[in-house]
């Protein structure tokens, strides 16, 4: 008979770690979505497109690859990152890349009228970014960045690859160690399941609490 | 001889192969009430969007209040004008909008409030105590808590009013403020007009189509086609004795359509 309460322990270690990817990386992702996709915006061409490449670079080629290349290919650049800061850094670029197309779609979705009043105010580009666009903009974009948040979760399954003992690593430790596939595999299931309902959770509160006062102006 | 407080020169607007305004010149006076008045398309909108630098002109010079809009002097030559001087050139200058265009996001005050705690500094006692004097001048104190959404179109047409009021343009530009509005909150509106144009000497330009207030606001009309000014004068003339044929026709069309003139 198998003792499972200490797997069990071992589990939610590697849930532990899955966390902590996930809240960094995913704070990672907001920064770098709202640089490179208020970037790709910008009247400056260079901004442009610098914002263009790292987005392109990064929703084209994958994470996997990425992850690899930051583990393995910076040290040789005299780089060298623990296994959490590159999963974080692999994991906040990569979802990053998908979140700035999310900016850029919905700071255009706030209409042309907006843009004018601004103008006739006399706001300068920053005031009305930071005072009139944004805000509105901001409801458009939380629905699908939480879509990426729960994707990122998912997604930190692949640093087990560079020996980063997250959740999915060590479900197959304990499936190693005990010869049980079922246990193991049944809890992470079950834990994904409940931290990516607890995202789901968090985005909808947050929608509710940036969209109020904003009734009957959207569907 | 009072200079004029604008001077149109010569302008030129293409929107790619479209040339909306070939060539048009005209003054304003300070203080003085113009209408604007013509079939869509006659180019009295684009006028009103060059002035507050919504669009570029392709050619030609604008003059506001002594200096050029879209130009500036730089070690004794005209220049394209930089982000600063359009800046410092949108302080003379405030616009109506024919949709309103609140800020969806905040409250009444808050939207008269916003453009001068951020452009002028003023602190935001000073700037709540002159945002509830312009609501209170468009009937709508006992609205500064409200939003945007719970407001009738006429009274969100007001708070508009009281938002570019709040920077003290010397010059006010309405694009078909009334146009939106359902026919029974068009006269509120119309009403705010008036009393701005009785308690103040602000240079105020208009385009309408509603010939009856255009008759009894302005001072000059001016009657647009096809980019030119095909005729200019009192509104007495222009609307009882217009001479040239394309006016007689356009207001003929208006008043067959159910205007007052």
């Amino acid at each position: 008979m198998i003792d499972w309460s200490g797997y069990i322990g071992l589990i939610f270690e590697g849930a532990w770690v899955t966390v902590q990817l996930t809240l960094m990386g995913s704070a990672l992702a907001v920064v770098v979505a709202f640089a490179a996709g208020l970037g790709r915006i910008s009247r400056f061409m260079a901004v442009r497109a610098l914002a263009t490449t790292y987005i392109e670079f990064f929703r084209g080629t994958s994470i996997f690859v990425q992850l690899f290349w930051v583990y393995f290919v910076l040290p040789f650049a005299g780089i060298t990152l623990t296994p959490l800061q590159v999963g974080v850094l692999a994991l906040g670029l990569n979802v990053g890349a998908y979140g700035a197309e999310v900016v850029r779609g919905a700071v255009k979705a706030i209409g042309r009228e907006q843009r004018e009043a601004c103008i006739a105010l006399n706001l300068s580009r920053y005031q009305a970014m930071r005072h009139i666009i944004l805000p509105q903009a901001l409801p458009l974009m939380l629905p699908t960045f939480g879509n990426n948040a729960i994707e990122l979760l998912k997604g930190t399954a692949v640093v087990s690859l560079i020996s980063l003992t997250d959740m999915t690593f060590q479900a197959q430790v304990v499936r190693a160690q005990t010869g049980s596939t079922l246990i193991p595999f049944a809890t992470i299931l079950v834990l994904y399941f409940v931290m990516a309902w607890l995202i789901s959770l968090g985005m909808r509160w947050l929608e509710r609490r940036v969209t109020r006062g904003l009734d009957g102006v959207r569907a | 001889m009072p200079e004029p407080i604008i001077r149109i020169d010569n302008i030129v607007k293409r929107y790619g192969p479209l040339t909306v305004l070939d060539g048009l010149s005209m003054e304003v006076m300070p203080g003085e009430k113009l209408a604007l008045i013509g079939p869509s398309g006659s180019g009295k909108t684009t006028i009103l969007r060059i002035l507050m630098t919504l669009e570029t002109i392709s050619d030609g010079f604008v003059q506001v209040d002594g200096d050029q809009l879209y130009h500036m002097k730089k070690a004794g030559s005209l220049v394209p004008a930089d982000e600063r001087h359009l800046h410092k050139m949108r302080e003379k200058i405030g616009m109506v909008f024919q949709h309103f265009n609140l800020f969806p996001h905040k409250c009444v005050l808050d939207n008269v409030t916003l453009a001068p705690m951020l452009t002028k500094g003023v602190p935001r006692a000073a700037a709540e105590k002159r945002a509830m004097e312009l609501l209170d001048m468009v009937g709508l104190a006992d609205k500064a808590k409200s939003m945007p959404a719970q407001l009738s179109g006429g009274q969100k047409q007001r708070v508009a009013i009281a938002r570019a009021l709040a920077l003290s343009p010397k010059i006010m530009l309405f694009d078909e403020v009334t146009s939106a509005l359902d026919p029974e909150l068009v006269e509120e509106v119309l009403n705010v007009m008036r009393k701005l144009a009785a308690e103040t000497d602000m240079t105020m330009l208009l385009v309408t189509h509603e010939m009856g207030f255009a008759h009894d606001f302005a001072d000059r009309v001016l009657f647009f086609d096809r980019g030119k000014i095909v005729e200019a004068g009192r509104p007495e003339d222009i609307f009882r004795h217009p001479k040239q044929e394309r006016t007689q026709t356009f207001l003929r069309k208006i008043i067959a359509a159910g205007h007052r003139v």
